[in-house]
């Protein structure tokens, strides 16, 4: 779960890392006000998720009042990347002479953070890190102790820090380490940290990614998470339900259960010649109401012309999906798309004796469930 | 023969007084497996389908010689529950089924069992099976049969699938190992595959894997390397878009080219691993190899 800029710049704050005069804004109005308040230059900043908001024309530099209310009626309200904009982030221009990337993730290949900094800062990271992958100073993390003092000295040093900041930057990485340990941070991230003339350092902005499964000691994490959701309305939909959830293109629906499973499903659907409209994994274990749940979504996309089932159960249980089905179809006079149905595993006997075969297709095996399915898009399209 | 599991396998199970815990006790039961006690803090004198339960797993294992554990605790106390597995003497193979478990958790999960000899599979993994003897997990018993394939795999219902196209024809198994789709998972790929590789009664092996990590393509390596037990493989998510993420934690594809379906396969194919495009057509390639 993906913090704001803003909300991520108040966790920092709060913990001691400097961030620039800044203040929020929802409106062309406010914005003004909150620029005048803090003094030109100020940057004016689309509060969404996206990466790459600068080029994109969703942060602008301005100098005057005029130049404020400009920036701040062309941001808010813009699509950005497919984005809504509803705040923007008021905040004073840093005059700055280096900037740095300081940032703690899991390495999952070490199953262990590691610490990272680079000389290389204010830039897209990912890009430094495949074509200059020796530019970031990287330091593993035992998780038994945490980050030590000279960890956060060594890789500071590392990196090439200049000495008369080192002591300030290992400074704020140890602390962004002890926020990412004490609130469950997936990836945590100032990028850039500036450094001013006057050897001051700034977050001038911040990435805080929280661990979704551990929201639940989280509170005040999930309480901004909320506040930070966003996508289209399929996507808040499925977030409201509990599924895993991605849109695609195509126009062949797809649920079944387990991550691998409707995966392989998606690849079948392209192998036989069809498009996948999206990814919708019930996770595991399943009853009635959660598999319902899963058709209205699927339904309620328009590109949908067909939707295939496929469900291995293990936890899950057949008979239970089938009931969902039933359930879900029976409430329409007329089904809105043909259904295939392939169910195998546990129950799954008891479930396709339970199925209405007068509202769905049912199939015996994967291959011939996908084809099915592929068939009737088909003949949508035609 | 099989690997980690056998008919010396004496389970118990933490969490057994839950739902699931119940339910999938039963369950192995049913299907032969040596359940012979259960751990539930303050539980301790009760009994859950005729299986003693015990307040501890270092008592569970002291009473009734269990010396594997499954673990069906809750995601907040399931890390709790895997060190007191590792902690817990006799016991040598901790499966761990909880889905959700918080990855810094895992973490120290992860930096604990460097210090043991005990072998940990999963967390979100369905378990391990030896088809006919034992199973310890939620995989659905009547989908496996007995034989010579050794089966590793990152997703719980592909493991399934892949078994019933095996098992349809006429293919058995020694054991199946889902390993389980989190950032941070006990035993992988490699893991797995030195296990079957020193099996001499795995005669290949199906290694299922997926987009997102780098795991599959060191464990190509491995094999190009290490194995004489010709392996066949199948990746999911060959048509996944990169940046999104498809369920599990690895599943996603960072646009950078590793990661992806076609690094994978490359990987297996340049190191002698026929690929499936089909789950089917793993099946065939498995047929072709024994």
């Amino acid at each position: 779960m993906r913090l704001h800029e803003y909300q991520a710049k108040q966790v920092f704050a709060d913990a001691g890392i400097p961030t620039p005069a800044s203040q929020l804004a929802e409106t062309v109005d406010e914005a003004v006000d909150a620029a005048e308040e803090i003094g030109y230059p100020v940057a004016i900043k689309a509060q969404v998720h996206v990466g790459g908001r600068g080029k994109a024309g969703g942060i602008k530099l301005v100098e005057s009042r005029e130049e404020a209310r400009e920036a701040a009626e062309d941001i808010i309200g813009m699509d950005l990347k497919g984005y809504h904009v509803s705040k923007v982030l008021v905040e004073e221009a840093v005059d700055f002479v280096n900037e740095l990337y300081v940032g703690v993730t899991m390495d999952r290949g070490e199953g262990r953070p590691v610490a990272m900094v680079s000389t290389k800062g204010g830039v897209n990271i990912e890009e430094v890190a495949e074509e200059d992958p020796d530019a970031i100073a990287r330091e593993h993390i035992d998780p038994a102790f945490g980050m030590h003092p000279f960890q956060a000295r060594k890789v500071v040093y590392e990196a090439g820090v200049d000495r008369e900041v080192a002591n300030d930057v290992a400074s704020v990485l140890t602390t962004l380490y002890q926020l990412w340990d004490d609130r469950d941070g997936a990836d945590t991230e100032i990028n850039p940290l500036m450094i001013t003339g006057d050897d001051e350092v700034i977050a001038a902005d911040a990435v805080m990614n929280i661990d979704g499964d551990a929201l639940f000691r989280q509170p005040e994490i999930a309480e901004m998470g909320e506040e930070a959701a966003e996508g289209d309305e399929l996507e808040q939909k499925a977030d409201e339900y509990g599924f895993d959830y991605v849109r695609l293109d195509g126009n062949v629906g797809i649920i079944g259960n387990g991550a691998g499973l409707v995966m392989t499903t998606l690849d079948l659907v392209d192998y036989y010649g069809g498009e996948p409209a999206n990814f919708l994994d019930v996770g595991g274990g399943a009853k009635a109401d959660r598999i319902a749940n899963a058709l209205d979504m699927v339904f309620s996309d328009d590109n949908v012309d067909s939707v295939v089932f496929n469900i291995f159960g293990g936890i899950t249980r057949g008979d239970e999906v089938a009931n969902g089905i039933n359930q879900a179809l029976e409430q329409f006079d007329e089904i809105p798309k043909p259904v295939t149905v392939r169910l195998a595993g546990t129950n799954a006997e008891e479930g396709m004796e339970i199925l209405n075969e007068d509202l769905v297709t049912v199939e015996h095996t994967l291959e011939d469930a996908v084809q099915r399915a592929v068939e009737y898009a088909k003949e949508v399209e035609a | 023969m099989s690997v980690l599991v056998d008919e010396d396998t004496r389970v118990v199970v933490q969490g057994i007084t839950g739902g699931e815990g119940k339910f999938h006790t039963e369950q192995m039961l049913e299907y032969g497996t040596n359940v012979v006690a259960g751990a539930v803090p303050g539980r301790g004198g009760q009994e859950v389908a005729g299986v003693p339960v015990y307040d501890t797993v270092q008592q569970a294992a002291r009473e009734e010689d269990a010396n594997a554990a499954v673990v069906f605790v809750p995601p907040a106390f399931a890390g709790d529950a895997c060190f007191e597995a590792l902690d817990a003497r006799g016991i040598d193979l901790v499966v761990a089924i909880t889905e959700g478990i918080p990855t810094q958790d895992m973490a120290r999960v992860y930096r604990k069992l460097q210090e043991t000899d005990t072998h940990l599979v999963g967390p979100n993994c369905p378990g391990v099976i030896t088809p006919g003897v034992a199973k310890l997990g939620i995989l659905p018993g009547n989908i496996f049969s007995s034989g010579n394939v050794g089966l590793v795999s990152r997703s719980g219902t592909l493991t399934y699938q892949v078994v019933d196209n095996l098992t349809n024809r006429g293919i058995g198994q020694s054991t199946a190992i889902g390993i389980g789709g989190d950032p941070i998972i006990g035993t992988d790929f490699i893991g797995a595959l030195e296990q079957f590789e020193a099996d001499p009664d795995t005669h290949a092996v199906v290694m299922c894997g997926e987009i997102g990590g780098e795991d599959e393509e060191e464990a190509a390596r491995y094999i190009g390397e290490h194995m004489d037990t010709p392996v066949a493989g199948f990746i999911a998510g060959r048509t996944a878009p990169p940046g999104k993420r498809m369920g599990h934690a690895g599943a996603i594809v960072s646009g950078s080219g590793t990661g992806t379906a076609e690094s994978k396969i490359n990987a297996l194919e340049n190191n002698g691993v026929p690929v499936g495009d089909t789950p089917e057509e793993v099946a065939d390639h498995v047929e072709d190899l024994l």
